[in-house]
């Protein structure tokens, strides 16, 4: 038993005794705070899994981005909170066997293992020359399995739409979420003039260092994302009216240029979504500039939710 | 020299673990959300620096160290401006009925 | 017991609490959260068999990280929408539950749609 892995079994226990508090907490605000320090935790747990990438995806997307996400809902629904009758006990008995079932399989998945594991990483090593980019996972995320980055930004601008299509009818059109209003002078003005400018620096630092090190544009747009509804929430700028061109032209300016350089690479390259050896860096590096564009501002608006105001 | 290294690193960075020590206990016995926060600030700030003070040794480069001491400054921002909301929120929703600026009173 | 192991294990574990808490919890916003926690759970037993996966003098197989990576994002943007759901139920009902026959607040608006 070497001291990492006494620290190892430390954080497992941590993360789980986090997860048992989100699931039979009374109060659901309290339930929500536990899911963010679990998310926030689980990230560290990826670090010891070598996959920083993740971690950053894991700290920033699910633990603060997800965290103003759902601490929002519970605070909004929070005056709602109808106390319904739990469940009959036959049912919690049922669902805690099956659940024990589900866990005894997947823990048994994982003794059962392969040893040798089948993997991926000498391929990836073996063809990382062809894009010169030092990140392997950027490599996999944008030129071999660039195909599934394409679609996730399509699946992005989807359930914006569906959140969209939730406004009334008479709001169609208009600006998301309430108009916050804080004291001009007051602090939370103060840390939305004063972090935005470090907090971008920050998001164009990773986007631009994911070419070589852990990074990429996920993780640097959702940092860009979460300044912009800072200023928000402070008052400080107002959501755009989702009928505004410019932001729908921002929205789809990620996809449309990752599906115009993939048909480029169709009619003057191998495949879809083949690029031309010399210029492959200088691609990626471009498609990922504008897909951090549109992740920041398509995380943004999922978050301010459905139009709540008119345009006028 | 290292060794003295080693020695400055174990001593801050244990000094640090109970600065956070400190204020987890604060966090838990301390009876509302006032003096909670002071115990949480008070100790994740001094906690931390002397956390990032016993990493600086073996950030290998300047600019490392750099990054390390921009990490404490931001979380210092943070949490004075999140501790300052929080008072406000908790003063308003609780009623100022035993706190003043001046203090409990009787 | 490597790190992949105790963190597979964890996995595991928390993949059947999410789904516990999936069932159980009558709240539609903690039925969000626990979907959520089996999601992480599913994306940890992943990011396991990438883990497991090392070679080539890379820490971890990087297509299984690229898909968890992949995954987050598109379980945010459906919990973005879930939750989009909830607050309009909340708005049109005034009662934040699934349940069919529960009393709505006076004064709420049913036939704005």
């Amino acid at each position: 038993m070497t001291i990492a892995s006494a620290l190892e079994m430390a954080l497992a226990a941590v993360v789980l005794g986090m997860a048992i508090w989100t699931v039979v907490a009374r109060d659901s605000f309290a339930a929500v705070v536990g899911f963010v320090a679990y998310g926030l935790l689980l990230a560290l747990v990826w670090v010891r899994l070598d996959a920083v990438d993740v971690a950053l995806v894991e700290a920033a997307i699910s633990g603060g981005l997800g965290g103003v996400l759902l601490l929002g809902a519970a605070a909004r629904t929070a005056a709602a909170e109808s106390r319904p009758p739990a469940e009959h006990p036959a049912v919690r008995a049922a669902a805690a066997l099956l659940a024990a079932a589900v866990a005894a399989a997947l823990a048994a998945t994982v003794f059962l293992l392969p040893d040798p594991a089948p993997t991926l990483a000498p391929a990836a090593a073996a063809n990382a020359a062809s894009t010169g980019l030092g990140n392997p996972v950027t490599n996999v995320l944008m030129a071999f399995r660039a195909m599934d980055t394409l679609l996730e930004k399509v699946v992005l601008l989807l359930a914006l739409v569906g959140l969209w299509s939730l406004a009334r009818d008479r709001f169609w059109g208009g600006h998301p979420g309430p108009r916050h209003r804080a004291d001009p002078h007051g602090t939370l003005a103060f840390l939305a003039r004063l972090l935005p400018p470090i907090g971008v620096v920050v998001g164009v630092y990773v986007l631009w260092a994911g070419a070589n090190h852990p990074g990429g544009a996920f993780q640097g747009g959702t940092i860009l994302a979460a300044m912009w509804l800072l200023a928000l929430m402070a008052g400080l700028t107002d959501t755009p009216a989702i009928s505004s061109r410019r932001l729908r032209l921002v929205l789809v300016a990620g996809p449309s240029v990752f599906l115009a350089v993939g048909l480029g690479g169709l009619c003057f390259g191998a495949a879809f979504l083949a690029y031309p050896a010399a210029y492959a860096k200088p691609l990626i590096v471009g498609i990922e500039i504008a897909m951090t564009l549109t992740i920041a501002a398509t995380l943004g608006l999922l978050l301010v939710g459905a139009p709540e105001r008119s345009a006028e | 020299m290292k060794f003295m290294l080693d020695i400055v690193t174990v001593t801050a960075i244990s000094a640090g673990a109970f600065f956070f020590l400190a204020g987890t206990v604060g966090l838990l016995r301390f009876p509302d959300t006032l003096t909670r926060l002071h115990a949480l600030t008070k100790a994740d700030n001094l906690g931390l620096g002397l956390v990032v003070l016993g990493l600086l040794p073996h950030a290998g480069s300047l600019r490392g160290g750099f990054k390390l001491v921009c990490v404490w400054l931001l979380a210092l921002l943070a949490g004075a401006t999140v501790s300052q909301l929080i008072a406000r929120a908790a003063l308003a929703s609780e009623g100022s009925g035993s706190f003043t600026v001046d203090g409990p009173q009787p | 017991m490597s790190a992949a192991t105790i963190f597979g294990l964890c996995a595991a574990v928390i993949v059947g609490l999410g789904l516990y808490g999936l069932i159980v919890n009558p709240q539609p916003l903690r039925k969000i959260v626990a979907f959520n926690l089996l999601g992480s759970g599913v994306f940890l037993l992943f990011g396991v068999v990438a883990r497991k996966g090392a070679a080539a003098g890379f820490g971890g197989d990087p297509v299984p990280q690229a898909m968890v990576i992949t995954g987050v994002v598109v379980a945010f943007s459906a919990t973005a929408l879930a939750v989009g759901l909830l607050l309009r139920l909340f708005a049109a009902g005034g009662l934040a539950t699934l349940e069919p026959d529960a009393p709505t607040r006076a004064g709420t608006e049913h036939a704005d749609s």
